[in-house]
């Protein structure tokens, strides 16, 4: 069995939920905080069309930003000389664009959950918006933002559609699990497919498990018995 | 020691408009829930935004919609105690003292320290606030008020959320902080008690408005209107008639009552206290204001007699306009207990002229 892309997808989901991560934390915190309700309806509903699309349209999206010939591109290939579509940067973008929804969309609902008095209270107290986020909203909020985080890593992990759109099926370069599982497939190996089957399942759980387990483990304090 | 407040907002069912002043000691609002008292602090404190208006602290202008002035929460010195405290669950108790404080970390500690102490909270530092008791927490989420040393300070129904045994305590607690506090103290509270027991002036409040204000006794004493007088706890209100100067009809109890001030145009109700209203077996002939009833039912509490009267039919009371009266137990088992009274009794300087 080739390891390849093993490797591959490791590294595109590591890296996609390290971008994600901060991508939708940061996000959701701006989308929380806006004021305006119907803008806020209207760029939440932008930021979560690619959960809701099929992962093909993701892909041609994305193409049409980054395909080299579309202004921004091109731009990129002219001014730095950098390609991205069919390199394994895009199977990263590819990752990102479509976990992004499910980790922006579990922070906003865990900072949403974060009871609004704290946040008052702490303002009345001369704390900064800054130290708020950091000190009050993220910890308290963290659960959901771990647990979000877990479905973004599983998503970026099995992502096919847009991939294949953007980054296209370049063995050793692009070709990821999912891929090389659809690629075994239709060269009728089935016996490596499976194995490629049994793999994703494998680090899909494991990582559910660990995330569980360390949820478990790291119970906050505050939680404990109350004192009634 | 000043708050001038004078803002207008409108909020979904109501809108509401007020304007007072407090110099100094403890005012407080009263007012049935959903009339706008938090809103009122929450303005103040810069968490909701009036549409109009202007509010002054100690000189300092808060908020004023004519100069574009609105201070954000953090620049206004507000100390704002919420219904459920609002302490912070992922920190300690030290550490939530110790949030507001902008202090190198030595002093923190110390202030801390001095925190810990004068609120009893001694061995509680490294808690955290899900594992401390009711009381515990509203102590936490004082001292941490007063470790920011606000220029006001709000309590928004401190009490209301705890059982009759906690809640004296915790008054008696409040009661010291406040001994030592010398800013303004708004109180909101709907419990007319907690307003008799802790503030100096008080603010009666009904759908967004200010329906009166005034010295906590004399509003108890003489509520002027109907909404102060049930909010006051007067259980006996009955539409009203003028029929002379000095003579009244109540409307829902049918009977005409004398009274010892006299009765202007815009008197629309009476209001008897329970306490005012006396039970009398065999009244004199002479006496003003005696009228027959009859028993609906006895109340017994710990310390007093709530009798429920209603009219005996022969001056027309309608059954359902109910008497509540309410006698201390001693004079209960001297003088009632054997004997049902018959008449009731009630002073003319004891019969207060509400307007709507």
């Amino acid at each position: 069995m080739d390891w390849g892309p093993i490797i591959i997808s490791l590294k595109t989901a590591v890296t996609a939920i390290f971008i994600t991560f901060f991508l939708g934390v940061f996000t959701a915190k701006a989308v929380v905080g806006m004021k305006h309700a119907k803008a806020k309806m209207i760029i939440d509903g932008i930021l979560t069309l690619p959960l809701v699309l099929p992962p093909t349209v993701a892909g041609f999206i994305l193409l049409l930003i980054f395909g080299i010939k579309r202004p921004l591109g091109s731009f990129l290939f002219e001014v730095f000389g950098v390609k991205i579509v069919f390199t394994w940067t895009a199977t990263v973008i590819a990752a990102v664009a479509v976990s992004f929804p499910l980790m922006y969309r579990s922070a906003r609902g865990a900072f949403e959950q974060v009871d609004e008095n704290l946040v008052y209270a702490a303002r009345t107290l001369g704390l900064s918006e800054k130290k708020i986020f950091w000190r009050i909203i993220l910890p308290l909020a963290l659960p959901g933002v771990a647990s979000g985080a877990v479905l973004a890593f599983a998503r970026g992990l099995g992502e096919f559609g847009a991939t294949a759109m953007l980054a296209g099926n370049i063995a050793g370069e692009t070709r990821t699990l999912p891929m090389a599982i659809y690629s075994a497939v239709a060269a009728g190996n089935m016996a490596e497919a499976s194995g490629y089957v049994l793999i994703i399942m494998i680090l899909s759980f494991l990582v559910v498990v660990l995330m569980n387990y360390s949820a478990h483990k790291n119970k906050a304090p505050w939680k404990g018995e109350g004192f009634y | 020691m000043t708050l001038q407040v004078s803002i207008q907002k409108n909020v979904k069912s109501f809108s509401l408009n007020v304007e007072f002043e407090t110099s100094g000691g403890c005012t407080g609002i009263l007012g049935a829930s959903g009339c706008g008292k938090s809103m009122t602090l929450k303005c103040i404190a810069g968490i909701e935004k009036p549409d109009k208006g202007r509010i002054v602290l100690n000189g300092r202008v808060l908020f004023d919609s004519d100069e574009k002035v609105n201070l954000p929460p953090q620049q206004r010195k507000v100390g704002y105690l919420f219904q459920d405290y609002a302490l912070f669950p992922n920190m300690t108790v030290a550490k939530n003292i110790a949030a507001a404080l902008r202090l190198p970390k030595k002093d923190k500690e110390k202030k801390v320290g001095e925190m810990v102490k004068f609120f009893h909270l001694e061995g509680l530092e490294g808690s955290f606030p899900g594992q401390l008791s009711g009381g515990q927490q509203q102590r936490v989420a004082l001292a941490r008020i007063m470790a920011y040393e606000p220029d006001v300070l709000m309590l928004d129904e401190p009490f209301s959320a705890l059982d009759t045994y906690l809640k004296e305590q915790l008054q008696m607690q409040v009661r010291s902080v406040l001994k030592t506090y010398h800013g303004d103290v708004l109180l909101v509270t709907h419990d007319r008690d907690e307003v008799y027991r802790f503030c100096d002036k008080v603010l009666v409040m009904d759908k967004g408005s200010i329906v009166n204000i005034g010295h906590t006794k004399d509003v108890f004493r003489r509520p002027d209107n109907v909404i102060s007088a049930r909010l006051s706890g007067c259980k006996n209100i009955s539409k009203a008639k003028k029929i002379s100067d000095y003579k009244v009809l109540a409307l829902d109890w049918g009977i005409i009552l004398q009274t010892a001030n006299p009765i202007t145009e815009d008197v629309r109700y009476i209001g008897i206290r329970a306490h005012d209203l006396k039970p009398v077996n065999a009244p004199k002939a002479s006496a003003v204001n005696v009228f027959r009833c009859v028993l609906v039912e006895l109340v017994e509490g710990p310390f007093e007699v709530d009798i429920i009267l209603s009219g005996s039919g022969e001056r027309d009371i309608p059954a359902e306009n109910t008497l509540w009266c309410k006698v201390g137990k001693d004079e209960w088992k001297m003088r009632l207990e054997e004997r049902v009274p018959q008449y009731l009794s009630v002073s003319p300087e004891d019969i207060m002229l509400l307007r709507a």
